[in-house]
């Protein structure tokens, strides 16, 4: 219980925020979505008694802040998912005319080491910043939250095709960028 | 026969849906030849590995 007193809370702060804006870019957001959570985490800190890490308590109420933010605005007519992202640059680069690959992948070396290497997560964010907003920020759901495709579909306001295209093109997307950046293979 | 574009799909969507036997035969078919995209199948694994653990490494 020791480690949830209102100051410890603080203490997690930086790290939710980048939590945050891997989600919403926009440090405003991010920081009203993390204050809110923090509000919320001192109100019910009763029932934290039984969770394992704080941490982790703390980023299962930020999922739901973050949630709740992207579905308020995903009622907004802005989020457009197509909308001014060049979709198909980097598929057309990547295949050939006839669908072979332009320059096949090569091995990752030792890649569950990676995994282990605070410098490799530096890079991962970064190459998932450079993803463009809206394909960032459906494959955040899937993959981060956890979320259904059906249940982004429903979030996003789009077709489930249209949500397998977009969570394709971040895989593509950032295994291009870890390549480059991580492993090793640049071009 | 299954050109890598499509098969590159393919691996991505078995992520977000059930795949049917047909494709998972088309897929298998094609990585049996390929290994550009043997190497592909292995990386959406790390991608997807590492996409669960962020949280806990920022
Ligand atoms: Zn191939």
């Amino acid at each position: 219980m020791s480690d949830i007193d209102p100051e410890a809370l603080q203490a997690h702060r930086s790290h939710l925020i980048r939590y945050a804006m891997l989600q919403l870019r926009d440090p405003n957001l991010a920081e009203d979505v993390v204050q809110e959570t923090l509000v919320a985490a001192i109100e019910s800190r009763a029932k934290f008694a039984a969770q394992s890490s704080p941490r982790t308590w703390l980023v299962g109420i930020l999922k739901h802040k973050i949630i709740d933010l992207l579905r308020k605005r995903a009622r907004e007519p802005q989020l457009n998912v197509a909308e001014g992202e060049d979709e198909n640059e980097l598929v057309d680069a990547l295949f050939k005319e006839n669908g072979h690959w332009a320059d096949p992948p090569q091995s990752w070396n030792a890649p569950e080491q990676s995994l282990e290497n605070a410098h490799f997560w530096k890079i991962f964010e970064q190459c998932n910043q450079r993803m463009p907003l809206n394909t960032a920020r459906a494959f955040m759901m899937r993959e981060f939250m956890d979320m259904t495709t059906d249940e982004i579909c429903q979030e996003l306001g789009i077709s489930s095709t249209n949500c397998w295209v977009i969570l394709h093109r971040a895989r593509l997307a950032l295994r291009e960028c870890l390549d480059m950046n991580w492993f090793g293979n640049a071009r | 026969m299954l050109d890598c574009k499509h098969n590159t799909e393919l691996l991505s969507q078995s992520y977000d849906r059930p795949i049917t036997l047909r494709e998972r035969i088309a897929m298998r078919m094609h990585l049996l030849m390929c290994r550009g995209c043997r190497n592909f199948e292995k990386q959406l694994a790390f991608l997807r590995k590492a996409a669960r653990e962020l949280p806990r490494k920022l």
